[in-house]
């Protein structure tokens, strides 16, 4: 129990030959898969997977972005250049459009569309008929995240009942579904968001620029910064402060919190992963932090 | 965020391990205390566990509460899955199965099992060795975890004493030559106090071995440190066909994992079940070109000569080939609610491949308890039987002590779609 002498992988070369293994399932196993593609980091990390999976072959699946109409500019550019680059086709489909539809109604019109992403999802998943959804979810995100399987089984209303998921063994993936339901598959659930920059930084991966340490005006409020921008304006009393951040996760504007920082590296911000105090999501998420539970919440009713 | 300090270094791999033990045995203290003290908990989940732990009326913080799950399993206080954590010291990245200890939750503890290759099993000083740590390190011998770290926990319950440990320790080892366990080791913890977990603290001063964490900083990341067999099953086949690329015409990836052994450039190497040969012309991770791959890569493969491959086929070498078998004979751990029912047709998945089985006979099932063999007509869920399944289609199989990844494989039931039973073949 001593010794090391077999030759076996790095961390993150094992990391990248599960995931590269768990997207090869997904392609031999379902008719129809997607990948969800934000534009985000851990989705830049899965392009780069695929790549390795598949080519010099074509991907065996489409790249699709729910967008809530509220994301940073930066980042869907970034995501249609990575996309044209690449030679893929990239379908993007709107919570607005939803909206419009009458399906999903906002509370009111300041209501964060995040959560409402699910109904689009799911519009998206019916309309091209996807029998499974690749996304970049970890399992070290949040405590709801920590039993989530590899492969994972929603219902005809994208719906995860923790309760009634399938045991995975080995690497034996069980991806098989009737029609109507689906598969939500998780390359990197065994990757933490130090593994993630770690690998961004080993195979040089581009990333959008508010990734990087930026000056941007935001307000302080419950521990967090909220960035004052088109879609969050400052309230009336807000003190407003040019402060220098950058983002740790990116998503929906109503609810992406960057943190202060200087790090304008890949470097600089492995440094600072490697020794921050606060998790990547108490950080940053503003919609985590209402109730212990929330993430939980959100699964069952199809949140990715 | 604090000033940059240095990076870790990792350069020792990888090591998925499994905690087995119940609530009272402290297996969520423990891992609680490793994340801990690891510096892997970050002052907002700590915060809230603080919170927490105030709330519930206790004086200190309750770590056992940051490996505490779902709402679901909060409401009923037990936990009901397995859960995934990980944590990294700098040299290694750690991945741990945390699977609950009781009866009912066998199926549990083998899916937690089945990835790992370390097994920590915990005793509670007070109580010594109990059913329970019989039925884990069976379990755990069953899948085959190569190595087992009997913890003797809550040392600070029983004023730390000498004898009572080495007590533990004879009692676990004159049972554990029973079951065949060879790579046992022991250690005397306090997971509540932080005694020889990753600190070796004050007051095991009789105790000279290595901490947990230095011993599963140097436990091996290789399933098995003897040579194995290349066994490369085919997951997917890549034919470009660009037509603006002529280059690419004749080209046939085939993809996979080295799941076992390792190839080269020049091997001659024989696809099954077809028993077709050829030689490895080039061995490509993405951009890069491999002179070899060994164990876990995920790589595609070229060969010399055109040979028609597709999913579910085996690559392996031509001096260490298979045979390809329909009928096998097996333990199975049984996972569903629904009983099996010897009259249906499942579905097995061995490697990427798959085909219709049923059940020829069940030899009997195994009481994990007293490992008594009981005779029966059907399995329930968490039971362990023996086994012999007839196939519909060969599979290339070896035996699961010879080989992890082509020993197993599951059973689908075709109705829900759920993956109803776990088996090792041999």
């Amino acid at each position: 129990m001593s010794t090391l002498t077999k030759q076996t992988l790095s961390h993150l070369d094992w990391l990248e030959a599960e995931a590269i293994h768990i997207m090869r399932e997904v392609a031999g196993q379902c008719a129809n898969p997607v990948l969800l593609f934000s534009g985000g980091k851990d989705s830049i990390c899965m392009l780069r997977l695929a790549e390795k999976a598949f080519r010099p072959g074509r991907f065996p699946f489409p790249l699709m972005h729910i967008d809530t109409g509220h994301n940073y500019k930066e980042v869907t550019d970034f995501r249609d250049k990575r996309a044209a680059e690449l030679g893929e086709r990239l379908i993007v489909r709107s919570v607005e459009d939803s909206m419009a539809r009458g399906t999903v109604v906002l509370k009111s019109a300041d209501e964060s569309r995040n959560k409402h992403q699910s109904v689009t999802l799911l519009e998206a998943i019916e309309e091209f008929g996807f029998d499974a959804c690749i996304g970049g979810a970890r399992r070290d995100e949040e405590k709801a995240r920590a039993k989530e399987r590899i492969m994972s089984f929603r219902d005809e209303f994208g719906q995860w009942d923790p309760k009634n998921q399938r045991p995975e063994l080995w690497n034996l993936y069980n991806a098989r579904s009737h029609k109507g339901e689906n598969i939500r598959a998780f390359p990197i659930s065994n990757w933490t968001e130090l593994d993630v920059w770690q690998y961004i930084a080993r195979e040089q991966l581009e990333l959008p620029s508010i990734y990087f340490a930026h000056v941007r005006p935001v307000v302080r409020k419950n521990g967090l910064m909220q960035p004052v921008t088109d879609v969050t304006p400052a309230k009336p009393g807000d003190k407003v402060e040019d402060v220098l951040v950058r983002f740790r996760t990116v998503g929906d504007i109503t609810c992406t919190a960057p943190v202060e920082s200087d790090a304008d590296t890949v470097e600089k911000i492995l440094a600072e992963t490697a020794t921050t105090t606060i998790t990547e999501r108490g950080a940053t998420r503003m919609d985590d932090q209402t109730s212990e539970a929330s993430m939980e919440q959100r699964k069952k009713e199809g949140y990715f | 965020m604090s000033a940059p300090e240095q990076l870790p270094e990792i350069d020792n791999g990888l090591l998925r391990f499994l905690t087995c033990g119940s609530v009272d045995d402290g297996k969520s203290t423990l891992i609680g205390r490793l994340l801990f003290d690891t510096k892997t908990i970050l002052a907002d989940t700590m915060n809230a566990i603080e919170k927490t732990s105030a709330k519930r009326g206790m004086t200190a913080v309750d770590l056992s509460l940051l490996t505490d799950g779902l709402q679901a399993e909060r409401e009923q206080g037990i936990t009901i899955d397995v859960a995934y954590r990980y944590f990294t010291t700098g040299r290694r990245k750690y991945i741990i199965a945390d699977a609950p200890g009781h009866e009912q939750y066998t199926r549990n503890m083998v899916t937690a099992a089945s990835t790992a290759n370390l097994a920590i099993i915990l005793i509670d000083a007070r109580k010594g060795v109990l059913t329970q740590t019989r039925r884990h390190s069976y379990l755990a011998s069953l899948v085959g975890i190569p190595h087992l770290l009997v913890a003797v926990n809550k040392m600070d319950l029983v004023d730390y004493d000498e004898a009572t440990f080495e007590r533990i320790k004879a009692d676990y080892l004159a049972f554990a030559g029973q079951l065949g366990i060879k790579d046992v080791r022991f250690i005397p913890i306090s997971a509540l106090a932080g005694d020889m977990i990753v600190d070796r603290g004050e007051r095991l001063p009789w105790y000279a071995g290595p901490t947990l964490l230095e011993i599963l900083e140097a436990a091996p990341a290789a399933h098995t440190e003897q040579a194995e067999d290349f066994r490369f099953p085919v997951q997917f086949v890549c034919r470009p066909h660009d037509s603006a690329n002529p280059e690419l015409h004749d080209y046939r990836g085939f993809m996979g994992r080295v799941e076992s052994g390792e190839i080269a450039i020049g091997d001659a190497v024989t696809v099954l079940p077809s028993g077709a040969s050829s030689k490895v012309k080039a061995i490509s991770l993405g951009s890069d070109q491999l002179e070899r791959a060994i164990h876990e890569q995920s790589v595609t493969l070229l060969l010399e000569d055109e040979i028609d491959i597709s999913r579910g086929d085996m690559i392996v070498k031509t001096v260490e080939a298979p045979s390809a078998i329909k009928q096998i004979d097996a333990t199975v751990c049984w996972l569903s609610e629904t009983p099996m029912s010897p009259a249906r047709t499942y579905l097995v998945r061995h490697t990427t491949r798959e085909a219709k089985a049923k059940i020829a006979k069940i030899d009997y099932r195994l009481d994990v308890n007293t490992l008594e063999q009981q005779p029966v007509t059907s399995l329930a869920m968490n039971d362990i039987a023996r086994i012999t399944l007839k196939l519909a289609q060969p599979i290339v199989a070896d035996p699961y002590r010879a080989n992890r990844a082509t020993g197993a494989f599951i059973i689908i039931d075709e109705s829900t779609n759920n993956t109803v039973g776990a088996g090792m073949i041999g």
